[in-house]
């Protein structure tokens, strides 16, 4: 119960790692069902359709419910303690944007019990996500899940941002700030560009199949490629707006590892948003098949490979970081000095296929599938194990077994090259993605099944993390502030785990890595900005949680109103909108009590501060 | 918080009622970034719209169906709707309660005169020319486009609605303030939209073709 009506964002992080883990592992048993299919050729493992929906939902649920709210759990986690704030600017609507996704991320999966999984691949094109082509309500539960939990993200956007404008410390100006809050402020802000688009593709879609209008039916009008662009829009950004927060969090984890200053801050900040600006402008190289002319792919490929310049910095800067430094060789660490090479081979490859006439070759072929993989897997995803390494002992008061992590970290990244790589030269001897299977002696046998085993063996490392965490779990909370001794930021001079109020009080910035500053002046503490006084917390409400189950109710009903269910009650129910009703009713009602009684929150006194001890 | 304690009991509000705690100018601050969210939101319906504005496949087109005279009075209502807005927010100003809830009224009516005319022309499309949401692409981002618009001017029909009996019970006071203004920078930017929405849908349908 105490879990469900949370607002503290240490709380929630936790949630965003439980429920992000949970359907991590669901798109990762749907990948590695995938791979059992492709192992043999003409296997019949799967059928055809059950293929279509198994890659259409491991796509999906990695991308919006797995990696996305992992970012989110460490964003949490850390942000308001890297700028030395007591909470996030909107505490309520944090738990709100974590129960909208989960539910949303319910309702998604529900799907696969209820009649069939969406079966149109993870971009949902039009016409294959008609109601031609997907006679079940599979991408309906795509297009009003992906609505719901799309809105939970949003909503964490828009508070990130605030909190980092407002929340700041005393003396930590915007250019004073840990890379990880840079990155996390510059995702937040192409969270909210381009989240709004993809809520309008969905809705635009969902008219389509529910209410039978004509976006994309071109019997009626409607254009398909608009489909394409509009989803796109959106989609080129979520791979910065994944990727980025990957890059905050290996500048953290290489400069604190390394002992140095990270190299080039400032121009590590200006790439940030170079990427961000120009990720918005690229969109259409997604699309240099559908005919849009010589003109257009020629704009849009000069404008992807632009990006190559600002991320290059970003590698040469971790390159000179590192160089010259007293590097620590664990875990965290590892990821962090595995990513830059495994995300140099994506973005190598991600110029090949910028370049127009060369993509019309590689286009639909597994070479972009190694290619994205390379990225979001060989970027983001071991980022992300470097960060959860990294501040584990932060957010739990224990660290992880090194030797356990060795080992998944090697397990992991051999693994990882072992599927993707070989998937480049399949691409390139013409095997196509999203087909269910392949004829024998055609070259693709082998690496294939190479390719399985490789799947497997990423399996076991996640595995052997999972063991990790439970053996860690055993273990008695108590590392000290710094664990890793040689913290640099903010967040490393409070207690691990924090107490509920984070800071007894302000910190006084001082420059660039603000502990460290302190720490080579001699202080054991950061310099307070403000007298030990009485702490505003905000209370605990159940109210995020009701809005949530009440947008599930109504999006159920939502798709289903055109349904027969052979039973009169039934139909009258969903047929009329009374679900709907009922479902926004219960939503619309929660907010008009949440804004009718204000939440005047409590206070924590200064003479409980001391007695109340680190507890998570 | 503690100020807000302390202003209640002498009863004096400052200036900006809406910007004295931490928590008003977040709020205001949190709101200007939802804005620009839905600023592209309603450009991506907007370009959407234009996209497929003249693919009427069997059904009516624009220049048929749109009537000026209507929109021209329902753009009209719906900016001097913006402007009693304002008045509103000025009495707030002032600290004059009674005044800002009868500009917030008169908001709200002009709010529902607005809506009242946008549900008499749907009708009329329907019923007259049989112009529904499944019969063209253009009549699909049509309904869309200016449905969403008219569920925003419905919904901030309701909130300020909700506003003006919270007022009148707790008063104006620093945590109230922020949400009457947050929910004036709703409505402007409503307003806004509609501008918008006059020029690209109904001026250009009509006028351009």
């Amino acid at each position: 119960m105490d879990w469900l009506t949370t607002v503290d964002h240490k709380k929630i992080a936790i949630l965003y790692l439980i429920a992000g883990g949970f359907f991590f592992g669901i798109g990762g048993i749907e990948a590695l069902l995938i791979r059992v299919q492709l192992w043999k050729p003409m296997n019949t493992f799967v059928t055809a359709q059950q293929f279509n929906e198994l890659i259409t939902m491991h796509g999906t649920t990695m991308i919006f419910l797995g990696v996305m709210p992992i970012i989110f759990a460490i964003m949490n986690a850390v942000i308001p303690l890297q700028i030395g704030a007591r909470d996030v600017a909107f505490p309520f609507l944090n738990s709100l944007g974590f129960w909208t996704f989960l539910f949303g991320g319910l309702l998604l999966n529900l799907s696969w019990f209820m009649g069939g999984a969406p079966d149109g691949g993870w971009t949902a094109y039009a016409p294959l996500s008609s109601t031609t082509y997907s006679t079940t309500h599979g991408v309906d539960f795509y297009t009003i899940g992906l609505q719901i939990a799309g809105l939970g993200t949003l909503i964490g956007g828009i508070n990130f941002l605030a909190t980092i404008i407002t929340m700041r410390a005393p003396g930590m100006s915007f250019m004073r700030m840990p890379m990880f809050t840079w990155t996390t402020f510059v995702t937040s802000a192409m969270i909210l560009f381009a989240f709004p688009a993809i809520a309008v593709g969905l809705v635009l879609l969902s008219f389509d199949r529910i209410l039978g209008a004509n976006f994309f039916n071109v019997a009626g009008g409607g254009n398909p490629v608009l489909w394409q662009h509009i989803f796109w829009i959106f989609g080129h950004p979520e791979v910065y707006i994944l990727i980025l927060p990957a890059f905050g969090i290996i500048s953290e984890v290489v400069s604190t590892f390394s002992r140095k200053r990270l190299f080039g801050y400032s121009s590590m900040v200006f790439a940030t948003i170079l990427i961000a600006f120009l990720g918005f402008m690229v969109w259409a190289h997604h699309m240099f098949t559908t005919g849009m002319g010589p003109v257009a792919n020629a704009l849009f490929a000069i404008a992807t490979m632009l990006i190559a310049v600002p991320t290059g910095i970003k590698i040469f800067n971790w390159l000179f970081t590192m160089w010259g430094g007293q590097i620590t060789f664990n875990t965290a660490s590892l990821f962090a000095i595995g990513f830059v090479p495994t995300f140099v081979m994506g973005g190598v490859t991600g110029v090949m296929l910028g370049s127009a006439p060369a993509d019309y070759q590689f286009h639909d072929t597994y070479f972009v599938v190694a290619h994205f993989h390379y990225v979001i897997v060989g970027g983001l995803v071991l980022g992300l194990f470097s960060g959860l390494h990294y501040w584990w002992p932060k957010m739990f008061g224990r660290v992880l077994n090194e030797t356990l992590g060795k080992i998944e970290f090697w397990t992991f990244i051999i693994g990882f090259h072992l599927t993707f790589f070989l998937q480049h030269f399949l691409g390139l001897v013409g095997m196509q993605r999203r087909v269910f299977t392949y004829l024998p002696n055609q070259g693709f046998d082998l690496m294939n099944m190479l390719s399985t085993v490789g799947a497997f063996l990423m399996g076991v490392g996640v595995i052997l993390f999972l063991v990790n965490v439970v053996i860690t779990a055993r273990k008695p909370v108590g590392v000290e502030n710094d664990p890793w001794g040689d913290g640099r930021t903010l967040e490393w001079a409070i207690p691990s785990p924090p107490p509920e109020y984070n800071f007894k009080q302000l910190p006084l910035v001082r420059g660039i890595d603000a502990y460290w500053k302190e720490k080579m002046a001699g202080h054991k503490e950061m310099t307070p900005a403000e007298p030990v006084g009485s702490i505003h917390m905000p209370s605990p409400t159940i109210i995020p949680f009701v809005m949530s189950v009440g947008l599930f109710i109504a999006g159920l009903g939502f798709m289903f109103t055109t349904d027969d269910f052979g039973n009169s009650f039934l139909n009258f129910l969903f047929n009329n909108y009374i679900v709907v009703i009922i479902g926004l009713g219960i939503t619309f009602g929660s907010m008009i009590v949440h804004s009718l009684y204000d939440d005047a929150g409590w206070h924590i006194e200064p003479e409980e501060i001391d007695g109340k001890g680190a507890e998570a | 918080m503690t100020t807000l304690h302390a202003e209640q009991a002498t009863n004096k509000l400052p200036h900006e009622p809406e910007k004295a705690t931490l928590e008003g100018r977040n709020k205001i601050l949190g709101f200007w970034l939802f804005l620009a969210g839905e600023a592209v939101l309603f450009g991506t319906l907007f370009a959407t719209f234009l996209t497929l504005r003249n693919q009427v496949a069997d059904g009516p087109s624009a220049s048929e169906l749109f009537s000026l005279p209507i929109t021209a009075v329902a753009t009209l209502i719906l900016l001097v709707s913006s402007l009693t807005s304002v008045f509103s927010i000025q009495a707030m100003h002032r600290g004059n309660v009674k005044s800002l809830l009868t500009w917030l009224t008169v908001t709200v009516l002009l709010g529902l005169g607005f809506l009242g005319l946008e549900i008499y022309e749907f009708y009329e499309y329907v019923t007259h020319y049989g112009y529904g949401m499944t019969t063209s692409a253009f009549s699909s981002s049509f309904y869309t486009l200016v449905g969403f618009h008219g569920a925003h001017v419905t919904f901030g029909i309701c909130w300020i609605s909700l506003l003006i009996g919270q007022v009148a019970r707790k008063g104006l006071t620093v945590v109230t303030a922020p949400k009457i203004y947050v929910s004036a920078m709703y409505w402007h930017f409503v307003d806004v939209v509609w501008v918008f929405v006059f020029t690209v849908v109904y001026l250009l349908g009509k006028v351009v073709g």
